[in-house]
């Protein structure tokens, strides 16, 4: 038998060969189809590539009808709602994780844990929805008044008041990315070998500090679920599209109307008629593409650390 | 009963603020849980009826349904299944049963890489090799955008569940004669059907909620389908569509639609939640 044939079927069963052939080639068809994606994307932004160069990053100037485009008003949005969406989002996550982790008895952790992970099971369009009519009004009345003014000295939250921009989307945000960080912490914290636990608690530890010991311990893993929310709120499309407000502009404050990278494709792709307009939209596909791409390598880098080490103890 | 010094006093004092408050962070999340849930409840059953449920859209103040919206997304979850869900099962035999080489690691690596691409991206993706191609947005388009969304959560749920399969049961079969094929699909495969369906529900569940893939494969359509070669709706995009409308009616359509596909998410989490229950505690 050749070399090949004996290494598609070390038994030397046809059958086998076959059926290892088969399943090779499928997992190859998804390789192919992540190569197939670069190539697809850096194919169709050629254009707008050739055309603004690396200025394409730095200009804010978005205008269809020049055929003038550049992605920073698009870039400085989606870092600002992600911002705003981890600022909240993290602390709470961290709460939810430790209740369920180290304080909730056994019988009450379980359905809780199924309805925080019921609120990753919304879809982005149906948090959009709530978001326009439920939260961005609540945010209208209720609290960006208050922010202005108690905090109006800051930029941040002057000018006028509408419900629908930056601050909506990245409490939105929030909401949408708490499920999927709290989730990953939990398995990090379960994974913290309990003689850790054991020797704070021998040493007169109270409850809290313990918790400090085993947070101190996963803190590689809980960076992760951090930088895996971040990719997520990155890549989020639909609900943040609904309450940003879609307007191309750099304003500092968080009142006021902005646009994402994932939001301005969802938004004007139907629309883009001519071929330059297009390929900028392809282009700012491609910068999410390799983002995203990169904040999920170190994410998972880092929670594979954690959860390997302890799993080998 | 020993006094305690005031530094040890506040020492439990700041354990017991903090324990409070993570539990307050819990009830919190919870809380938004159950208003969204309510709202839509609320908001949707007013404008819900059976004629909603059947009719096609129609312009402001006549009414009008989902019925196309319903029969759109159940095409578009059938054709995803088809192609997503062999795919994705076959690539999770690769995972778990191949070893453990650099080429394994490499092809996981990718499939996590795929998970973690926002779905917006893979609907621009299908566009350029899709639409582009066929010159017109089809539910072929869309659904293969699902599909590719569901791919890696069937992957990876199956060689995990692959894993649970204890190696005696392996061994047994491969010491009885059996190649090696005939053990993972006759032996191995069987054992983890279970498992792997639930895997398979869920994805289904994840993808019926997607949106953004669909805007420009699949597109949306007032009619009612005839062929999958041409533009189709689905609840989603209908959501969306209404949702961002200037108009009441619409807008009361939106949340009845959104009661509609909530119903059928949170069914298909509740139903695998029950069955896996019972079967792993």
């Amino acid at each position: 038998m050749s070399d090949w044939r004996k290494r598609l079927s070390p038994t030397g069963n046809s059958g086998d060969a076959i059926f290892r052939a088969a399943m090779f080639g499928t997992a190859l068809l998804v390789v192919t189809i992540v190569v197939a994606m670069i190539v697809a994307l850096a194919a169709h932004s050629t254009l707008s590539i050739r055309q603004f160069g690396f200025g394409f990053l730095t200009s804010r100037e978005w205008n269809p009808i020049k055929g003038q485009f550049g992605a920073l008003a698009f870039i400085y949005g989606t870092i600002v709602s992600s911002l705003i969406a981890l600022l909240i989002s993290v602390p709470l996550s961290l709460g939810i994780a430790i209740f369920l982790v180290e304080q909730a008895p056994h019988y009450l952790a379980r359905p809780i844990t199924f309805l925080v992970e019921l609120l990753a099971a919304i879809p982005s369009v149906v948090y959009g929805l709530w978001g326009i009519f439920v939260l961005a009004p609540f945010l209208r009345v209720h609290v960006e008044p208050h922010l202005a003014r108690w905090f109006g000295w800051v930029p941040l939250f002057q000018g006028p008041i509408t419900g629908i921009g930056l601050l909506t989307g990245g409490v939105i945000l929030a909401i949408m990315v708490t499920p999927i960080i709290s989730a990953v912490v939990r398995d990090v914290l379960a994974a913290v070998p309990n003689t850790q636990r054991e020797a704070a608690l021998a040493l007169g530890a109270t409850k809290w500090e313990t918790t400090l010991v085993v947070l101190v311990n996963g803190a590689p893993g809980i960076a992760g679920a951090v930088i895996l929310g971040l990719g997520r709120a990155i890549g989020e499309t639909m609900a943040v599209t609904m309450v940003i407000g879609n307007r191309p502009e750099i304003s500092a404050s968080l009142f006021q109307p902005s646009y994402t990278l994932a939001s301005v494709i969802a938004n004007e792709f139907t629309e883009a008629t001519a071929d330059i307009y297009l390929s900028s939209l392809i282009e700012l596909g491609l910068i999410l593409f390799f983002v995203t791409f990169v904040v999920n390598a170190i994410a998972r880098l880092l929670v594979w650390r954690v959860t390997r080490r302890t799993v080998a103890a | 009963m020993k006094i305690l010094s005031r530094k040890d006093r506040s020492r439990r004092s700041v354990s017991a603020l903090m324990t409070s408050l993570t539990a307050l962070c819990t009830f919190v999340a919870v809380g938004i849980l159950i208003v969204i849930l309510s709202y839509i409840a609320m908001r949707g059953i007013s404008a819900l009826n059976l004629r909603f449920l059947v009719d096609t859209p129609r312009p402001v103040g006549e009414g009008g349904g989902i019925g196309n919206a319903i029969v759109g997304s159940g095409l578009l979850l059938l054709l995803s299944c088809v192609v997503g869900i062999p795919v994705g099962i076959a690539c999770g035999i690769y995972l778990s049963e191949f070893g453990g080489g650099w080429m394994v690691s490499g092809v996981r690596f990718l499939i996590d890489t795929l998970t973690g691409i926002p779905s917006i991206v893979t609907g621009v993706f299908v566009y350029a090799v899709i639409v582009l191609r066929m010159k017109h947005f089809s539910a072929f388009a869309g659904g293969i955008a699902l599909a590719l969304i569901m791919i890696p959560i069937v992957a990876r749920t199956t060689e995990e569940m692959i894993k649970l399969v204890p190696h005696s049961l392996r061994e047994g079969a491969l010491a009885l004669g059996a190649p090696q094929w005939r053990v993972t699909l006759g032996v191995v495969l069987p054992a983890a059907a279970s498992g792997i369906a639930t895997g398979a529900i869920l994805a289904i569940a994840r993808v019926s909620g997607e949106t953004a893939p669909l805007l420009f494969t699949a597109f949306g359509s007032r009619f009612f389908p005839r062929n999958l070669n041409e533009p189709i709706a689905s609840l989603t995009v209908q959501i969306y569509n209404y949702a961002i409308s200037p108009y009441d009616e619409w807008h009361a359509q939106a949340w009845a639609a959104t009661l509609v596909l909530m119903a059928l998410i949170l069914s298909i989490n509740i139903v695998v939640r029950f069955l896996t229950r019972q079967k792993f505690s």
